[in-house]
């Protein structure tokens, strides 16, 4: 059983007579620690995969699971519990909260958890340290760069530990040289393990990536796989 | 980092949003605060003023049969040869327990005399007492100085067509008006006043007197105890407590409040409306924060939380501020509606029904909102993904 299994995926948007269809019997599988680029143009329906992805839209059909759980079989509640304890979200526009500091909106997925105070506080800072910010660690994201509130939002998706994180063009936002320094960082995370699914229309990420899917129309157009080992991909 | 250090946070770096609910729910309260001090010192004023001024207690003969009566009763026409109170035994009510408390007694006799075709009551009374006792009577003229002085009530004046200066023989005994009362719409109207031992002679009833009304100033005590140890002390006479001035005071007081507790409620319910429209525009403000906050795993119900804490917080503070603000509305308000000096008091179940009200019209009127934020669909509320 791969980590993540995606079978016959649909998803049809309707408004009034209007049906778009966005994704098409859509199936991948990706195995953990793998670094999945997911390409395509704009209307491909990547960004709809990513939220589908996350637990944050529902398929009109077929089944995801994540770790041999049926996500869109939980009931809402759960489905939020997944998603606190499964996946790492970094938004293209960092989305952090303006009035929480670096430290606190690292901290945000931990407010709902029963951890010690001390706990949470030690697992935001420890993260932050990871992506090079401890010093930055009581500003404000209006104080912060565009790059430090990447790397804000990248601690935020991983002070959980969650298996799987979610990427949406994380570089979109980003002067090239630091586009590179949050890739590497992505990398280095995936090196030491950690399952990313990456949203990007920029091809100079492409070789950070372990695979690289190009969608079209709603559907697989092209699957690369670089590092063919940890990959295993049925059509 | 919790929910509530989530909120504290908002409302910590963003001060300004709130001001429009704060504002609405404390005007609220502050109404409220105002009505329900303001209707309780005027209450403490009333029962103040009927325990220093005015008789509150009635000394009547004890009878099977009869009801002789002032003040309110009807004397069972004046002809009726009643029992009377012996004058002596008065000395008695000063030996009960509450003796200090009782400001004056004041003895009358009455009688019926002619005066020409008509019959008029007659009162003897103890000037100084009577006319301290009933601080409401004026006179026109002066009060009654020489033991062949009377006052006359206004209706029997005019009946009599009686002038101050004016010569008047009662049972074969010559009176000059000194003075005539102001009219007072009472019984008091229908009287010839003249002193009590005068009277009682005239009346032939020396060492009898009629009725006794008794003013007692007791703050700490309620009157019936009062009227219990009178009884005890006087067995042969009915003792019984005037209500009727103290109660028509209190309808007042009492529809002054209802009508109180009809504008609270009415600028309550603004209050709650000014919450709702604030709290739905500030969720509707942060339905991209919303969104990220469902993302990140929090479940509908912290999201709710997350609102409903915030709301409380609000309405305690502004029931908080709401009761300083009513206290101090009131304090300036309270010397324009009583001519007494009356004490406001700081009362702590009013400050915690302040507060009370405020947390539960703020959550009334958060519900709705923080229900409609924790249904934001999270892929709307993002739109980024």
């Amino acid at each position: 059983m791969a980590f993540i299994e995606i079978e016959k995926l649909n998803k049809t948007y309707s408004s009034d007579a209007d049906k778009v269809v966005a994704l098409r019997d859509l199936t991948i599988r990706v195995e953990e620690g793998t670094f999945l680029g997911v390409m395509g143009p704009s209307g491909s329906g990547k960004s709809t995969l990513l939220s589908i992805l996350g637990g944050l839209s529902h398929p009109t059909a077929g089944r995801l699971c994540v770790d041999d759980i049926d996500i869109y079989a939980l009931s809402g509640e759960k489905l939020a519990d997944f998603r606190r304890e499964y996946l790492g979200f970094v938004f293209q526009s960092f989305n952090l909260i303006p009035y929480l500091t670096a430290l606190e909106n690292v901290m945000l997925p931990l407010a709902v958890k029963r951890l010690p105070a001390k706990e949470k506080r030690r697992l935001a800072n420890e993260v932050l340290n990871r992506v090079g910010l401890k010093s930055r660690a009581d500003h404000l994201p209006s104080q912060l760069s565009g790059g430090e509130q990447e790397r804000v939002a990248i601690a935020r998706a991983l002070v959980n530990a969650p298996p799987l994180i979610l990427a949406d063009e994380p570089t979109g936002s980003l002067d090239s040289a630091t586009s590179l320094e949050i890739m590497d960082l992505f990398k280095n995370l995936n090196r030491e393990g950690q399952t990313i699914v990456m949203v990007t229309h920029n091809a100079e990420n492409v070789p950070y990536f372990d695979r690289t899917i190009s969608l079209r129309d709603g559907s697989v157009d092209d699957d690369t796989a670089l590092t063919p080992q940890p990959v295993a991909y049925a059509g | 980092m919790n929910l509530e250090s989530i909120v504290w946070n908002n409302l910590k770096r963003r001060k300004s949003r709130m001001v429009f609910l704060i504002a609405g729910l404390l005007i609220g309260v502050a109404t409220v605060v105002t009505l329900i001090s303001l209707s309780n010192a005027l209450t403490a004023d009333v029962q103040h003023k009927m325990e220093n001024y005015g008789a509150n207690i009635l000394i009547t003969p004890k009878s099977d049969d009869l009801s002789l009566s002032y003040g309110g009763i009807t004397l069972g026409g004046v002809s009726v040869d009643s029992r009377e109170i012996r004058q002596d035994d008065l000395k008695k009510i000063g030996t009960i327990p509450n003796s200090r408390n009782i400001a004056a007694v004041a003895p009358k006799v009455l009688g019926a005399v002619q005066v020409g075709t008509e019959r008029v009551m007659l009162m003897g009374v103890d000037i100084n007492k009577e006319f301290h006792l009933k601080k409401w009577w004026t006179i026109n003229g002066e009060t009654i100085r020489e033991a062949d002085q009377l006052v006359a009530g206004e209706a029997v004046a005019t009946v009599l067509g009686l002038k101050v200066g004016d010569q008047l023989t009662l049972l074969d005994q010559q009176f000059t008006v000194s003075g005539i009362l102001n009219k007072t719409s009472s019984q008091d109207d229908q009287l010839l006043i003249a002193s009590l031992p005068v009277v009682q002679q005239l009346l032939n009833k020396q060492g009898r007197v009629s009725l006794v009304e008794v003013a007692a100033l007791c703050s700490d005590c309620p009157v019936t105890d009062m009227v219990n140890q009178i009884s005890a002390a006087l067995p042969d006479v009915e003792v019984g407590a005037i209500q009727q001035v103290v109660k028509t005071r209190m309808h007042a007081l009492d529809q002054f409040r209802t009508f109180s507790l009809a504008i609270a409620a009415i600028v309550i319910l603004i209050g709650a409306l000014v919450v709702f429209v604030t709290m739905m525009s500030a969720v509707n403000e942060r339905t991209r924060e919303i969104g990220i906050f469902r993302a990140l795993g929090f479940r509908r119900s912290h999201i709710m939380r997350l609102i409903l804490v915030e709301s409380s917080l609000l309405s305690l503070l502004s029931g908080f501020l709401g009761f300083v603000v009513g206290m101090g509305a009131t304090r300036m308000i309270l010397p324009l509606m009583t001519e007494n000096h009356v004490a406001l008091h700081w009362s702590l179940p009013l400050a915690a029904l302040a507060m009370l009200l405020a947390l539960v019209v703020g959550c009334l009127a958060s519900f709705y909102p923080a229900l409609h934020a924790s249904r934001l669909d999270p892929t709307e509320a993002l739109r980024a993904l």
